[in-house]
């Protein structure tokens, strides 16, 4: 019934004001990148949500394997004095 | 994110080992009340709720257009003519932040499309009622998205992620939807007694069909029981038409309108509000196809799509040569 688009499917990024980074906003089908970014800014910015755009085809995205995500993100556990607050002896000094 | 496959079903019903890790998984993040993202492996029912779920919400956003573009040329000023303008286009990004979650779960959005345009999907049974007069604009807002907010709100916390992404951006846009609605009717309700009639009529007719807008009751609402066990639903039906009509009854007021139920009082015994028996037979039969515009929704949705062709050709044509000029 319906002709098959096969249109590429495109991430859309919003900057939402300056000095902010683009943030992924969601996504959507378009023929070509022109139109992919118009169709952004009438699918995600009709409320003034932003002053600037990216769009990226959702295929040139390389993502880290969810099925391997322990091992992956495994390196930070246990390494607590990475963070300020594994530092304890210096509580109640001002300034530091 | 780019769609996934669905998963292989296995060809032997007794689990593998890495299906049954799979799964154990899967049910300690629903444990946890996390969420599962669409490279997560999860369970073919589960994937398929979603789809069928996400899916027909996309289709009623993108019907549920209809019967406020039907108005807009008769918006009895510019201001309300770019009002309703902006409400129609809300709901065809709603469909659309809808129609990119549910692919997130394998179905592609040709295949979505088609689903709705040969009729294998359904949509809300609320838009195949017709939108009679102008006060049906304001009644629509009211109960009609009324009722819509208290069912999504809490999808916002739907066990998948891009479906409960999709809900908070529809809930952000959808409260000026309501508000306006309701604007509508208290103009007209402060009006001529004429006008007044026409408000009353109004809410008289969109009532019921708002209050079964929430699904039959939990009895025999089979499949509610497994979305709550998923965190898909986080309310039973009956638990949210309860929330809705304590909302409304107090509502109703501020606009010196009625609603058609003399039945309708808040029971402090129960704590429950009790309201008229909704009349299911209807509802079913709307759902089936036999509501007053089913046929007509369908084919203006299927004409839309017949004379949007030449610009999906044009388009497709254009960014065709491109590549082909950044080859040469």
């Amino acid at each position: 019934m319906s002709q098959q688009n096969n249109w590429p499917l495109w991430e859309v990024f919003v900057r939402s004001s300056r000095g902010l980074s683009h943030v992924h906003a969601g996504s959507l089908h378009a023929p070509d990148a022109q139109m992919a970014v118009r169709n952004a800014r009438d699918l995600y910015t009709r409320r003034n949500e932003g002053v600037s755009l990216w769009v990226v085809k959702s295929e040139d995205i390389i993502s880290s394997d969810p099925d391997e995500k322990d091992a992956f993100f495994e390196s930070p556990q246990g390494k607590d004095y990475r963070h300020a607050t594994y530092y304890k002896a210096s509580e109640g000094v001002k300034h530091l | 994110m780019a769609p996934t496959t669905p998963q292989e079903p296995g060809l032997s019903a007794v689990p593998s080992y890495e299906e049954e890790q799979s799964q154990a998984r899967f049910d300690a993040l629903i444990g946890k009340d996390s969420r599962i993202e669409p490279r997560d492996w999860m369970p073919d029912a589960y994937r398929k709720t979603l789809t069928r779920q996400v899916s027909q919400h996309a289709h009623s956003e993108i019907i549920g257009m209809q019967p406020e573009a039907n108005w807009i040329t008769r918006a009895p000023s510019l201001k309300r003519k770019s009002i309703l303008m902006a409400k129609v286009q809300d709901e065809a990004g709603h469909g659309l932040y809808l129609y990119s979650a549910a692919e997130t779960l394998g179905t592609d959005r040709d295949e979505l499309n088609d689903q709705l345009l040969t009729g294998r999907a359904k949509y809300s049974s609320i838009f195949n009622y017709p939108a009679r007069s102008w006060a049906d604009m304001g009644a629509i807002g009211w109960l009609v998205d009324g009722a819509a907010i208290a069912n999504q709100v809490p999808l916002c916390r739907a066990s998948y992620g891009p479906y409960g992404r999709a809900m908070v951006r529809v809930c952000k846009e959808e409260s000026f939807h309501q508000r306006q609605g309701f604007e509508i009717l208290l103009s007209l309700s402060r009006g001529s007694e004429a006008q007044k009639k026409m408000a009353q009529d109004a809410v008289n007719r969109f009532y019921e069909p708002a209050l079964m807008m929430f699904g039959p009751p939990d009895e025999q609402s089979p499949n509610s029981k497994q979305s709550m066990a998923w965190n898909i639903k986080r309310f039973s039906n009956d638990e949210l038409r309860q929330r809705f009509v304590g909302m409304i009854a107090e509502q109703v007021k501020v606009l010196g309108l009625t609603l058609p139920d003399p039945e309708l009082r808040y029971d402090e015994e129960t704590k429950q509000w009790i309201h008229k028996d909704l009349n299911w037979d209807e509802f079913m039969a709307v759902i089936k196809g036999n509501g007053p515009v089913n046929a007509q929704r369908m084919e203006r949705r299927r004409e839309a799509h017949r004379e949007g062709a030449w610009v999906r050709e044009a388009a497709a044509a254009y960014a065709a040569k491109q590549v082909q000029s950044e080859v040469a």
